[in-house]
């Protein structure tokens, strides 16, 4: 078998080309997501955002309701009560983000037991990418542009808010309403991810992405076309190996950007750790030199 | 004519921290003030009531003659942060620092114009760093940071500059040339706050000063508020050594 032939025939099967498609979509949403994320230092927000969006996605099922609709309002609810247990207890914010994320999730797992539905739990918790039906795939080609679109158009705005949002403030923007928009992006990018891998392994790809760019680039602008890139990248290798493999679909993604994060933390040219240990061992030497 | 800055008895609690007593300070169009005070006594709070970050319990602010938030909207304030409150790692170069002075000037996309080009391209060459503007934030040196915010300001076109400890972990040089720019700023009809704990630099800098404990112990001449027994009231002892020499 060569490589061709090696790439296309799982291509023969529509429920393989969804996986694709839902996988690459998902991965490059999270990854331009998470280029802010990691910069604001938002990734046990991503965490506890992506969890708690659940229960919503369970009530918009059962009435009927969109899935984002119910994502947002869990999403939010989530963010306001992490802030509000932080602010009016002696709680940090850390132990605030654990209870609230638990407790939310737990009543999504709950709500599913009780409902009588096609929903299966697997599926929500672990994902289901090869069974990604038509409709799934419309829902989460017209979610994803939708967020897509306004991060990209806003990017400028959300990357003042990140590096110094008393600036954005003292020019009149609204820096609280710019973070509310940005976590509202959040839940919604949860629900398109959550398809792909499920709830439990979106935050890898809303921290991942992000984190692999930012240890390979000085420019924001540079981030948001590595962090996607290699995302999208991890995404399709992920899909493969886990078809040939018969592994975990949404584990090998997840898998995969992990390798690639590896790589680049060892590796990077600026910041990798192999370039760091021999820039010290080398001013050393100079340092001897001279001496 | 209006004052750039008339904070009228203003009071601000943190919980039950008192942390400004009935301040009430004016700065005037064309005028340089340095804010002289301890940490924690209120340099901080008063410039976040100004920026209308901080909401005064009681008192009233003006900025330009008019509330914070217009103020803000029109561009009027320019802030240039502590070293502390920036995060030096953060993957944006000096010409885009300066570019984000701008973005009151820019529409939805904040997507930058001829003008804005130029603007950015003047204020790196009048804080000298046209050839570091490439450079990464944090590559800088300490002087040549604060360069890059008083840059942002200049780029904004801001009226009023709020500076929150310029010369920090600042080289003479830089210092030369930040004092010599906010000069120009106050001869142009611009107004220049700035806390500072460099009590020195201060009377080559400054027109007025404030000696700040909570509530505004003086506002004066800059020669005068740094007298021995008038910083002994806000510091205890006087920061400047002068005790032992003379």
């Amino acid at each position: 078998m060569n490589l061709i032939e090696l790439l296309a025939e799982p291509l023969g099967y529509t429920f393989m080309v969804r996986a694709l498609a839902v996988t690459v979509i998902a991965a490059i949403l999270c990854a331009v997501l998470s280029c802010w994320l990691v910069l604001i230092g938002w990734s046990l927000m991503g965490d506890a955002v992506s969890h708690a969006v659940l229960p919503g996605v369970v009530l918009a099922y059962i009435v009927g309701a969109p899935f984002a609709l119910g994502a947002l309002v869990f999403g939010f609810l989530a963010v306001a009560l992490i802030g509000g247990v932080r602010d009016t207890s002696r709680l940090k914010e850390d132990a605030a983000i654990g209870i609230v994320f638990t407790t939310l999730f737990s009543f999504g797992l709950v709500l599913i037991s009780v409902t009588p539905s096609h929903l299966d739990l697997n599926h929500i918790i672990f994902g289901n990418l090869l069974g990604v039906s038509a409709a799934d795939l419309w829902q989460v080609i017209i979610l994803g542009a939708v967020t897509f679109l306004i991060l990209i158009l806003k990017r400028k705005d959300f990357t003042l808010y990140a590096f110094d949002s008393t600036h954005a403030h003292a020019l009149g923007m609204n820096p609280r309403m710019i973070g509310a928009v940005l976590l509202g992006l959040l839940a919604m990018t949860s629900v398109v991810a959550l398809q792909a891998v499920g709830v439990i392994l979106v935050v890898a790809m809303l921290i991942i992405p992000g984190a692999s760019a930012y240890l390979l680039t000085n420019s924001f602008g540079k981030m948001l076309v590595i962090a996607p890139a290699l995302a999208a990248l991890a995404g399709i290798i992920g899909v493969y190996v886990s078809y040939y493999l018969d592994a975990s679909t949404g584990g090998m993604v997840v898998l995969s950007q992990g390798a690639i994060f590896v790589l680049i933390y060892l590796f990077s040219p600026r910041q990798g750790l192999i370039a760091h240990r021999f820039a010290v061992r080398r001013r050393r030497k100079n340092l001897q030199h001279a001496g | 004519m209006t004052l750039a800055i008339d904070v009228t008895n203003a009071t601000v609690h943190y919980g039950s921290l008192l942390a400004l007593d009935k301040a009430s300070i004016q700065l005037e169009r064309g005028s340089v003030c340095g804010l002289v005070g301890m940490n924690g006594s209120g340099k901080s709070t008063l410039f976040k009531t100004i920026m209308g970050l901080v909401r005064p319990d009681t008192g009233s602010v003006l900025v330009n003659g008019t509330n914070p938030l217009q103020a803000r909207k029109s561009g009027a304030i320019g802030y240039v942060p502590q070293n502390e409150a920036v995060d030096w790692d953060f993957p944006i170069s000096v010409r885009e620092v300066v570019m984000t002075g701008r973005y009151g000037h820019m529409g939805f996309t904040r997507r930058p114009r001829k003008s804005d080009h130029e603007a950015v391209e003047q204020a790196l060459a009048r804080v000298e760093l046209t050839e570091q503007a490439s450079r990464q934030i944090g590559q800088l040196s300490g002087g040549q940071k604060k360069r890059a915010f008083v840059a942002r300001c200049i780029a904004q076109e801001a009226n009023i500059m709020l500076l929150d400890e310029p010369f920090a972990g600042v080289d003479k040089r830089s210092e030369a040339t930040i004092i010599k720019l906010l000069r120009e700023v106050a001869d142009q009809g611009g107004s220049v706050l700035i806390s500072t704990h460099d009590l020195h630099a201060l009377p080559n800098l400054a027109d007025q000063a404030i000696l700040l404990m909570r509530k505004v112990l003086m506002q004066g001449d800059p020669q005068l508020v740094l007298q021995p027994e008038n910083l002994a009231m806000a510091f205890g002892l006087d920061p400047m050594n002068r005790g032992e020499d003379a």
